[in-house]
C-alpha cells in the first residue's frame, strides 16, 4: 500500500476590523503614549476598554486615562515565542492591573528569566519607537521598581487624525493528509488512470472515491476504475478570470460522468469553441506533461449521449 | 405536554450596505439588537437567552464572535450559543431560539445573525486551496450556474426568467429602506444588458456582498399578551441537511429542502401550499434560484415553477409574491441573510413591512439554504396564533 500523501498548509489572510467609537479612542491614545480604559455603570475602569457595560448591558463611553504603571496580577512563561509576537527572546506573559484601572491587559513582559517575575511585581509600559494606533504600540512591560504613580495627562480620548481601523492577519500552519482513500486516487491519476471506489451497500462508484459511502455511511475499499470517455452533463461558461488560475476566458467549466461512475467530476473542457459545448457532449481527458490532474477534457467526437442517459448525473 | 407557541414581538435590522466602517462588529450587532428590543418595548433584561449566527469563521477571521460579543448583546450571567450552517445559518439560529421557547426552557429569546462581509473575504473563504486536489475552476456562481443550466433543461424554461426575477426583486428593494441596493433607474433592458459572468448567470443576477445584522425577540404566550404590536406566530419550523455531494443528489431540487418544506407544512397543517400560504421570501441568491425553489417548496409542479414568475405571480402584488423585502439579490450579509428572510415573513404577518407590505398576509413562509444546497431551514408565520 502507497504511503499516504502529506503536505503543509498555510491558511492566511489579512482580516480588516472597523474599531468603532471606543477601540478607536484607545488604539488612538496608544499612538500617543496614552492608555485609556473605559468607566462602567457601576463606577470601574476597565482597560481594555470595551463598547458595552458588562453589568448592566448599556452603551458606555466615557473614557478616562490611567498610568502606564501597575501591577502583575499573573502571569505564564513562554520558553519559546513564535512568530508574530511581541518579542522573539523568551518572555512572560502577564497580565497587567494599570494604576487606575479595575481589570488587567494581557501583554509580554520583558524579563531576563521565570525566576525574575512574581503576581504582584511592579511594572510600566515599554512605548514602541514606531506607534501606528495598534495594540503594538506597547512593545512590551519592563520591571519597574519607581515607587510613584506617573502624572497622567487627563485625556480623555480625543486626539487628532483618529485610528479607524487596523489589519488583523490570521493565520493557520499545519500539516495537511488527503486520507487513504484520496491517496489512492492520485496515485491511480499519475498512471493516467482515474480509479474510484464502490459502495458495498448501495453499489455506487465515488469519483473521486472518499473512503466511505456518505449516503450509507459505510467505508470503501473496492477500487474501481472509470472513463477513460465520459459525458457533459451540464456547465457554465466562465466569462470572468479567477484569481490564482491561469486560464484564458471564456472557457467551459463542466460536469463530467466518466463512463462506470455514478456521480460527476469537475473539468475545463477545450478542444471545441466554447460556445459549441453542450450538455450530452461526450469527452475524454488530455493529459499534460507532469499533471497531476488532466488538463482539460476534450470531444472524442462520438455522438452526444442521450439525455436519459445522463440526467440523473447532473 | 404540547409546545409552547412561539411569537416574534421586535424585529431589528441595521440598513444594510457595502461597508459599515463606522461600527465595530459588536458596534453592528448592537444596532440591530437595539432595534428589536425597541420594537417589543423590552430591556436587556427582559432577555433570558442569546442565540446568534453567522456564516463560517475564517471569513471574518474571528474564531468565537458569540465569546467577544456577550457584552453588546446583555449576555453577561445568560445562557448564550452559537449556531453555524453556513448559508443557511440565519434561518437555523432563529430556530434554535424558538426550540428554547417552544420548549418552555426560556420565556424571552433574542436571536441575532451578522455579516461584516467588508471586512473579509467570503470568495476566499469559500475556495482555500487545498494541496493534492484540483484547484474549483470558478467562483460561487460558477459552482452554482450548472446546476441552473440543468434547471433549464430539465423544463425548458426560456432564459429570460432569470432576468425577470432579478428586475422584480430590485423593484422590490426600492421599497425596503433597510435592503443594500437601491437601483432607482433599474430597468428590464438593463438586466438583459448586464454581462454574462457564469453563462447561464449574468451580473445582474447575482447578489451584492453587504455587511448587516438583523435580530429578533422571541417569546411565549404570555411575552406576546404584554406585546405592544401585533406578534407574528410560529405555525411550523424545521430544518434538514444532506451531504454536499453524492451519488444522487437532485442539484436543482435537494430531497433536503422538500423534506423540509414537508414538515414545516405537516406542523402547520398547510395541504396545499400555493393556496394556503400568502407570499413567500425565500434565499434566491442568484434569480434562477426563485423558479428551482418555488418548485422544490410545493409551489408548483416540477418543471412549472418558471411560468410563476413568467406570468407575473411572484410579483409584489401578484398572487404569490415572492421575496417582498428584495431579497437576497438586494441584500446579502451572508450570516444574516437567512435571518433576513425569516424576519420579513414575520413582518409581513404582523402588517409592519411598510410599503413592501402585501396586503392581508396571514401565513408567510420563510425560508434560508446553504452550503452546497444541503442545508435548509424555513418557518411559517401567521397573524394569529396556532390552533393548539
Amino acid at each position: 500500500m502507497p504511503e499516504i500523501l502529506k503536505a503543509p498548509l498555510v491558511l492566511e489572510f489579512p482580516f480588516t476590523r472597523s474599531l468603532g467609537p471606543v477601540q478607536s479612542a484607545f488604539l488612538t491614545g496608544l499612538r500617543e503614549r496614552v492608555v485609556l480604559g473605559v468607566k462602567t455603570g457601576d463606577g470601574r475602569t476597565l482597560v481594555p476598554p470595551v463598547e458595552y457595560d458588562p453589568v448592566t448591558a448599556e452603551e458606555i463611553r466615557d473614557l478616562v486615562e490611567v498610568a502606564s504603571t501597575g501591577t502583575v496580577t499573573t502571569w505564564a512563561w513562554n520558553h519559546e515565542p513564535r512568530r508574530g509576537q511581541p518579542l522573539d527572546t523568551p518572555f512572560a506573559w502577564v497580565l497587567v492591573r494599570l494604576d487606575g484601572a479595575d481589570t488587567a491587559l494581557l501583554h509580554a513582559l520583558d524579563a531576563p528569566g521565570p525566576d525574575a517575575v512574581r503576581t504582584g511585581m511592579r511594572v510600566r509600559v515599554r512605548w514602541a519607537e514606531e506607534r501606528a494606533g495598534a495594540i503594538t504600540d506597547i512593545a512590551c512591560f519592563e520591571p519597574y521598581d519607581g515607587d510613584e504613580t506617573r502624572q497622567t495627562s487627563g485625556r480623555s480620548g480625543e486626539f487628532e487624525n483618529m485610528a479607524t481601523g487596523i489589519v488583523a492577519p490570521a493565520r493557520l500552519d499545519y500539516v495537511y493528509s488527503p486520507g487513504r482513500a484520496q491517496t489512492d486516487y492520485i496515485h491511480a491519476l499519475s498512471e493516467q488512470r482515474t480509479v474510484g471506489e464502490r459502495c458495498p451497500s448501495c453499489r455506487k462508484v465515488y469519483v473521486p472515491p472518499r473512503g466511505a459511502c456518505p449516503t450509507c455511511g459505510v467505508a470503501t475499499a473496492e477500487h474501481v476504475e472509470v472513463g477513460p470517455r465520459g459525458t457533459v452533463t451540464t456547465f457554465c461558461i466562465v466569462n470572468i478570470k479567477a484569481k490564482n488560475l491561469d486560464i484564458e476566458v471564456p472557457y467551459v467549466y463542466a460536469h463530467i460522468a466518466l463512463d462506470g461512475a455514478d456521480l460527476a467530476l469537475h473539468g475545463r473542457i477545450g478542444g471545441i469553441p466554447y460556445d459549441q459545448v453542450r450538455m450530452g457532449l461526450r469527452v475524454e481527458a488530455v493529459w499534460s506533461e507532469g499533471g497531476r490532474y488532466p488538463d482539460h477534457y476534450r470531444p472524442t467526437g462520438e455522438p452526444d449521449a442521450d439525455y436519459d442517459a445522463y440526467k440523473e448525473l447532473l | 405536554m404540547s409546545k409552547e407557541p412561539v411569537a416574534v414581538v421586535g424585529i431589528g435590522q441595521t440598513k444594510h450596505v457595502a461597508a459599515r466602517r463606522d461600527v465595530s462588529i459588536a458596534g453592528l450587532v448592537r444596532e440591530a439588537a437595539q432595534r428589536a428590543l425597541d420594537d417589543a418595548e423590552l430591556t436587556w433584561a427582559d432577555i433570558d437567552a442569546v442565540v446568534i449566527g453567522k456564516a463560517p469563521d475564517f471569513f471574518e477571521g474571528v474564531m468565537m464572535p458569540e465569546l467577544y460579543l456577550a457584552d453588546a448583546l446583555g449576555a453577561v450571567g445568560k445562557p448564550m450559543l452559537r449556531v453555524h450552517t453556513a448559508g443557511s445559518v440565519g434561518g437555523s439560529t432563529a430556530l434554535v431560539a424558538a426550540n428554547l421557547v417552544a420548549a418552555r426552557v426560556h420565556g424571552t429569546v433574542l436571536t441575532l445573525a451578522f455579516e461584516k462581509q467588508s471586512e473579509s473575504n467570503a470568495m476566499w473563504g469559500l475556495s482555500l486551496p487545498i494541496p493534492f486536489q484540483q484547484p474549483l475552476l470558478a467562483g460561487a456562481g460558477g459552482f452554482f450556474a450548472p446546476h441552473v443550466r440543468a434547471y433549464m433543461r430539465r423544463t425548458g424554461a426560456p432564459d429570460t426568467v432569470g432576468s425577470l426575477v432579478a428586475y422584480k426583486d430590485r423593484r422590490n428593494a426600492l421599497k425596503n429602506p433597510y435592503a443594500h441596493l437601491h437601483e432607482h433607474d433599474i430597468t428590464l433592458e438593463k438586466v438583459q444588458a448586464s454581462p454574462m459572468l457564469w453563462d447561464p448567470i449574468r451580473y445582474s443576477e447575482t447578489c451584492p456582498s453587504s455587511d448587516g445584522a438583523c435580530a429578533m425577540v422571541l417569546t411565549d404566550r404570555a411575552g406576546a399578551a404584554r406585546a405592544p404590536r401585533p406578534a407574528a406566530w410560529m405555525h411550523g419550523g424545521a430544518m434538514r441537511s444532506e451531504p454536499t455531494l453524492f451519488a444522487g443528489k437532485d442539484c436543482v431540487s435537494p430531497q433536503a429542502g422538500k423534506d423540509c418544506a414537508a414538515d414545516v407544512y405537516r406542523q402547520a397543517g398547510i395541504a396545499d401550499p400555493r393556496r394556503d400560504i400568502d407570499a413567500v421570501e425565500m434565499y434566491v441568491p442568484f434569480s434562477w434560484y426563485e423558479p428551482m425553489w418555488l418548485e422544490n417548496l410545493g409551489f408548483a409542479d416540477e418543471g412549472e415553477g418558471w411560468k410563476l414568475t413568467e406570468s407575473g405571480v411572484t410579483e409584489l402584488d401578484g398572487d404569490l409574491p415572492v421575496n417582498m423585502s428584495g431579497g437576497v439579490l438586494s441584500t446579502n450579509p451572508i450570516g444574516a441573510s437567512g435571518m433576513i428572510r425569516f424576519a420579513e415573513a414575520a413582518l409581513q404577518v404582523r402588517g409592519q413591512a411598510g410599503e413592501h407590505q402585501v396586503e392581508g398576509a396571514r401565513r408567510v413562509l420563510g425560508h434560508a439554504y446553504g452550503g452546497g444546497s444541503q442545508f435548509f431551514s424555513m418557518w411559517l408565520v401567521g397573524s394569529e396564533p396556532p390552533a393548539s
